[in-house]
C-alpha cells in the first residue's frame, strides 16, 4: 500500500513537471515578437518563471482539488476529523523549499538583468546555480558604440533627435544589431518609454536625462507607448519605431536631413480642438497639449 | 441556550435599527456601521468600474470622454481601497476582535466611533468632486506629481484638492482605528488568552494594524506636502524648482505596498477561521501561521521599491528590492500550505463561507505566483504599468480579499444578526462571483504580456478579444452582487433564527448568544488551550464555569 502511494505520488509529480515544462515552452508565444537581444533574455526568464510557477500552482491545486473531491463529509455527519495539529518536519520542508526556490529565481533574474545592462553594467556576480541557455547568444556587436539619440517627451508627443545629422523626427529609427543609446528627457510630467517588442521600459523624469541602452536585433516596425500616466490624452501618446538595416537607416537619416523642419501632426492637439462625440461628456478642464515638436519627418 | 434572540428588555436603546444611525460606542454597532457603509461605497466603485469596462469593450473612445475616463478609474481605485476594503476589514475586525479575545469592549470606544464617522466624510468629499467644474481627481490613485498638481482649472477647490483632503482624513481615521485595535488586542485579552492562544484572525488584524501605525504617516505626510504644492505654491515635488517627484513615489509606496498587506492579512485571517470550521480539523501548524503574519508585516515594510523598478531607480536599488520582495513569498507560502494541509484528510462541508474561502485561496495561489514573477526585475520591467499588473492586483484585492470578506460576512452573519442567511442564494452568489471574477481578471494577464498599457481610454485593435471577455466578466460580476444583497436584506429581516454556534466552531465568539449582549459575555471566559480544538475533547478551549 505504501509503495503504491509513493508510486502514485511519483506519477503525479512527474505529470506536473512535464505539463509545466510544456507550458513554459509555450510561454514564449504569449509575449509579442522579440526584437532586441534583451527581449530574448526576458523570454527565457519568463519561460523559466512560468515553468516553476506552474509546478507550484498545479502541485498545490492538485492537493486542494483532491481534498475537495475525496474528503467530503458524508451527509449529516456531525463528527470531527482527526485532530492533526501539525507536523514539524513538513512545516520546515515547506519553509526551506520556498527559500531555495526564491534564491534560485532571484539569482537567475540577477543574471539576466546583468546581461541586459540597460542602465549600464552591474557588479559581475557569477552564480552557477543555473546557467541560462541564452548565455552564448550575446553577440560582440553589442559592444560597438552607437549613436546617441535624444528622446524628448511632452504632453502629448514624442520627438527623436539625431544630433550628428541634426535630424528631428516623430518616428524612431534604429539600426539593427547595434547597441542603441537613448537619452530620455521630459519637458513637463513623468512619462515612460515602452516598446513591448523590446521588453524594456523606463520612466522619464522631468528635468533629468536618463540614459537607456539596448540592442535591436530584428528588422520591422513596432509601437512605442507612453507607459507612465501623463494626463488627459495619455492614451494617444504612441509613436512608430522602425528597426532598419544599416543601409535603410543611413538612407533614412540622409533623406530626413534634406527636409525642411515643420510642426508635426499631433493626435492630442487635434482631439483637443475636436473632441469625439461620446454619449457621456464631462466638460472638465484639461491641460492644453504642448506645441507639437518641429520635425524634419 | 439556543434562541437568545429575544429583544432584551435590559437594553436601554429604543429600537434595534436606530442605533446603527447614531453615534454609538458599541464596537458591534460600529462594526456593522463600517461594513454597511463600505458596501455602499463598494457599489459606487463597482459602478465606476463597469463604465470603465464599457469603454474598454471596443478599441475606440466611444462611451466617455478622456477626462471622465481618467476621473472614473481614479475614483474607482481610490474608493475601492479607502472606502471598501479598508473600512470593511476594520468593520469586521471591530465586530470580532473583542468577541474573539473575550473582551467586553474595545480599548477606546469614543475614538473608535470618531474614526468611523470620518469615513462618510471621505466618501462625500470624493463623490462630491464629480460636480465640480474642474471634475474629480484624474491622476490615478497614486496621484504622482507633477501630473497630479497641474490644476488646469486654476480653482482653489478642485478635484485633486478634495482628493488629497479625503486621503488625509482617511489616513487619520485609519490611524485612530489602528490605535484602538492594536491597544485592544494588546491590553484587553481575557485571562489565559496568551498571544499563542489567539485565533489567527486576531494575529492578522494585529499585524495589519501595526503596519497602519508604522507606515501610514508616510502617505499622510506626502498627501499634505502634495496639497501644499497644489494649492499654496510650495515646491516639494516640482522637478523644475529643486523639488523631486521621485521622493513622492518613495513616500507613497513606503505606505502603499504595506497597504496591500493591510488589506490581505485579514483575508488570511478569515481563511484561517473558516477553513478549519468547515474541514472539522484544527488549523495545521497554527503557531507558524500565526507568527508568519507578523513576519509578513515586517518584511513588507522593506519591499516598496518593487513598484518603482522602471522609475528613476539605480541598479543597486532594483536588485536589493528584488531580493526582499521575493522573501515575502516564504511566510505567505507557509499560510497557503497550511490551509491546504488543513483540508487534507478533513471532513469537508461546503456551505457558502467555505466556498468563498476555498475559491479565495485558489485564486490567491495564482496571485501569489504572478506576484513572485513581478518581483523579478527584468520581467517586471516588461509588464510594469501594463494590464498584467492590473490583473495581478485584482486577483489580490478582488479574488482574494473581497472573496474573503464575503466568506467572513456569511460566516459571522448568524452571530451578527441572530439569523441564518439562505444557503441557496449564497451558493448562487458564489458561483456567479467566482466565474465573473476569473472572466474579468484573467484576460488582463495575456493583455499585459502583449503590452497593453494600463490607464488608457482607447487601445490598439489587436487587444480587442481579451478585452471583450474581461468586460463581459465585469458585467457578470456586477450582476453577482444582486443575489448577495437580496439574501442579506431578506435574511436579516425574516431569516431563520440562528443558534449561538450554528457552525459548531471553536472561537470564543461562538460561546455567547447570537447576537451577543451589550457587554458580549455573561461572564468573562477563561482560556485554557490553543484555538481550533476541532476533533479534541475540550473543543471550545474556554472555561467560563471555573470563575
Ligand atoms: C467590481 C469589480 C471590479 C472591476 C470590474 C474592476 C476593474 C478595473 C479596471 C478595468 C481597472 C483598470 C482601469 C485602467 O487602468 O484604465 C481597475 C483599476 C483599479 N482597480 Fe479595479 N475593478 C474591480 C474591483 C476592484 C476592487 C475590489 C479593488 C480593491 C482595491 C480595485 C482596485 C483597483 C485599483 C487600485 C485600480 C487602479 C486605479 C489606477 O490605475 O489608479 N478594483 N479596476
Ligand atoms: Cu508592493
Ligand atoms: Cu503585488
Amino acid at each position: 500500500m505504501r509503495n503504491f502511494n509513493i508510486a502514485l505520488l511519483a506519477i503525479f509529480v512527474g505529470a506536473i513537471v512535464l505539463a509545466s515544462h510544456a507550458l513554459g515552452q509555450q510561454a514564449y508565444n504569449w509575449l509579442p515578437v522579440a526584437a532586441t537581444t534583451e527581449a530574448d533574455l526576458v523570454g527565457h526568464l519568463f519561460s523559466f518563471l512560468v515553468t516553476l510557477g506552474t509546478i507550484v500552482f498545479l502541485g498545490v491545486m492538485g492537493m486542494l482539488l483532491y481534498s475537495i473531491l475525496f474528503y467530503r463529509a458524508t451527509k449529516n455527519d456531525p463528527s470531527d476529523a482527526p485532530a492533526i495539529r501539525g507536523n514539524l518536519k513538513l512545516e520546515i520542508t515547506w519553509t526551506v523549499i520556498p527559500i531555495l526556490l526564491v534564491i534560485w529565481i532571484a539569482s537567475y533574474s540577477y543574471n539576466i538583468y546583468q546581461r541586459m545592462s540597460i542602465l549600464g553594467s552591474l557588479p559581475l556576480v557569477h552564480l552557477h546555480i543555473m546557467e541560462a541557455p541564452a548565455y552564448a547568444e550575446m553577440g560582440s556587436s553589442d559592444m560597438q558604440p552607437a549613436e546617441q539619440i535624444e528622446v524628448v517627451v511632452k504632453q502629448w508627443s514624442w520627438s527623436f533627435r539625431y544630433p550628428s545629422q541634426n535630424v528631428t523626427s516623430t518616428e524612431l529609427h534604429l539600426p539593427v544589431n547595434q547597441r542603441v543609446h537613448l537619452m530620455l528627457q521630459s519637458k513637463d510630467v513623468v512619462h515612460g518609454f515602452y516598446v513591448p517588442n523590446f521588453r524594456i521600459k523606463q520612466d522619464i523624469i522631468p528635468n533629468q536625462t536618463i540614459p537607456l541602452r539596448f540592442t535591436p536585433n530584428r528588422i520591422g516596425k513596432y509601437q512605442l507607448h507612453d507607459s507612465q500616466f501623463s494626463g488627459t490624452y495619455f492614451a494617444l501618446m504612441t509613436a512608430d519605431v522602425y528597426v532598419d538595416s544599416p543601409e535603410t537607416y543611413n538612407q533614412w537619416l540622409a533623406e530626413a536631413a534634406t527636409r525642411p523642419p515643420v510642426p508635426a501632426v499631433n493626435l492630442a492637439k487635434s482631439e483637443h480642438s475636436q473632441p469625439p462625440k461620446t454619449p457621456l461628456r464631462s466638460k472638465w478642464h484639461t491641460v492644453s497639449p504642448a506645441q507639437p515638436p518641429v520635425v524634419n519627418k | 441556550m439556543t434562541n437568545i434572540f429575544i429583544k432584551s428588555a435590559s437594553e436601554p436603546e429604543p429600537t434595534n435599527w436606530k442605533r446603527y444611525f447614531s453615534f454609538s460606542t458599541d464596537h458591534k454597532v460600529i462594526g456593522v456601521q463600517y461594513l454597511v457603509t463600505a458596501f455602499i461605497f463598494f457599489l459606487f466603485g463597482g459602478l465606476f468600474a463597469m463604465i470603465v469596462r464599457a469603454e474598454l469593450l471596443t478599441p475606440q473612445l466611444d462611451v466617455v470622454d478622456r477626462s471622465l475616463y481618467n476621473g472614473l478609474f481614479t475614483m474607482h481605485g481610490t474608493i475601492m481601497i479607502f472606502l471598501w476594503i479598508f473600512p470593511a476589514n476594520v468593520g469586521l475586525a471591530n465586530y470580532l476582535i473583542p468577541l474573539m479575545i473575550g473582551a467586553k469592549e474595545t480599548a477606546f470606544p469614543v475614538l473608535n466611533a470618531i474614526a468611523f464617522w470620518l469615513i462618510p466624510v471621505v466618501g462625500i468629499l470624493l463623490l462630491f468632486s464629480f460636480f465640480l467644474p474642474s471634475g474629480t481627481a484624474q491622476a490615478g490613485w497614486w496621484s504622482y506629481p507633477p501630473v497630479s498638481i497641474q490644476n488646469p482649472s486654476g480653482h482653489l477647490i478642485n478635484g485633486e484638492f478634495l482628493w488629497l483632503l479625503a486621503v488625509t482624513i482617511s489616513g487619520i481615521s485609519s490611524i485612530m482605528g489602528g490605535v484602538n485595535l492594536v491597544t485592544t488586542i494588546f491590553r484587553m485579552r481575557s485571562p489565559g488568552m496568551t498571544f499563542l492562544r489567539m485565533p489567527v484572525y486576531v494575529w492578522t488584524t494585529f499585524s495589519a494594524q501595526l503596519l497602519q501605525l508604522f507606515c501610514l504617516p508616510a502617505l499622510t505626510g506626502a498627501a499634505i506636502m502634495l496639497l501644499f504644492d497644489l494649492s499654496f505654491g510650495t515646491d516639494f515635488f516640482s522637478p523644475f524648482k529643486q523639488g523631486d517627484p521621485v521622493i513622492y513615489q518613495h513616500l507613497f509606496w513606503f505606505y502603499s505596498h504595506p497597504a496591500v498587506y493591510v488589506m490581505a492579512l485579514p483575508a488570511f485571517g478569515v481563511f484561517s477561521e473558516v477553513i478549519p470550521a468547515f474541514a472539522r480539523k484544527p488549523l495545521f501548524g497554527y503557531k507558524t501561521v500565526a507568527i508568519s503574519s507578523l513576519l509578513i508585516s515586517v518584511i513588507s515594510t522593506l519591499v516598496w521599491v518593487h513598484h518603482m523598478f522602471a522609475s528613476a531607480t539605480p541598479n543597486w536599488m532594483r536588485i536589493l528590492f528584488m531580493a526582499t520582495s521575493m522573501l515575502v513569498a516564504v511566510p505567505t507560502g507557509i499560510k497557503v500550505f497550511a490551509w491546504t494541509a488543513t483540508i487534507w484528510r478533513g471532513k469537508l462541508h461546503f456551505q457558502t463561507p467555505m466556498l468563498f474561502a476555498l475559491g479565495g485561496v485558489a485564486m490567491f495561489l495564482f496571485a501569489g505566483i504572478s506576484g513572485v514573477m513581478l518581483a523579478s526585475v527584468p520581467f517586471d520591467i516588461h509588464v510594469n504599468n501594463t494590464y498584467f499588473i492590473v490583473g495581478h492586483f485584482h486577483y489580490v484585492v478582488f479574488n482574494t480579499v473581497t472573496m474573503a470578506l464575503y466568506a467572513g460576512i456569511y460566516f459571522w452573519f448568524p452571530k451578527i444578526t441572530g439569523r441564518m442567511y439562505s444557503e441557496g442564494w449564497g451558493k448562487l452568489h458564489f458561483w456567479l462571483t467566482f466565474i465573473g471574477a476569473n472572466l474579468n481578471f484573467f484576460p488582463m494577464h495575456p493583455l499585459g504580456l502583449q503590452g497593453m498599457v494600463r490607464r488608457i481610454s482607447s487601445y490598439d485593435p489587436q487587444y480587442t478579444g481579451w478585452n471583450v471577455v474581461a468586460s463581459l466578466g465585469a458585467f457578470l460580476l456586477g450582476m453577482s452582487t444582486l443575489p448577495f444583497i437580496a439574501n442579506i436584506v431578506s435574511s436579516w429581516l425574516r431569516g431563520r433564527k440562528a443558534l449561538n454556534n450554528p457552525w459548531n466552531a471553536t472561537g470564543l465568539e461562538w460561546t455567547t448568544s447570537s447576537p451577543p449582549p451589550i457587554e458580549n459575555f455573561e461572564e468573562i471566559p477563561i482560556v485554557t488551550s490553543e484555538p481550533y480544538g476541532y476533533g479534541e475533547s475540550h473543543r471550545l478551549a474556554a472555561d467560563s464555569s471555573s470563575i
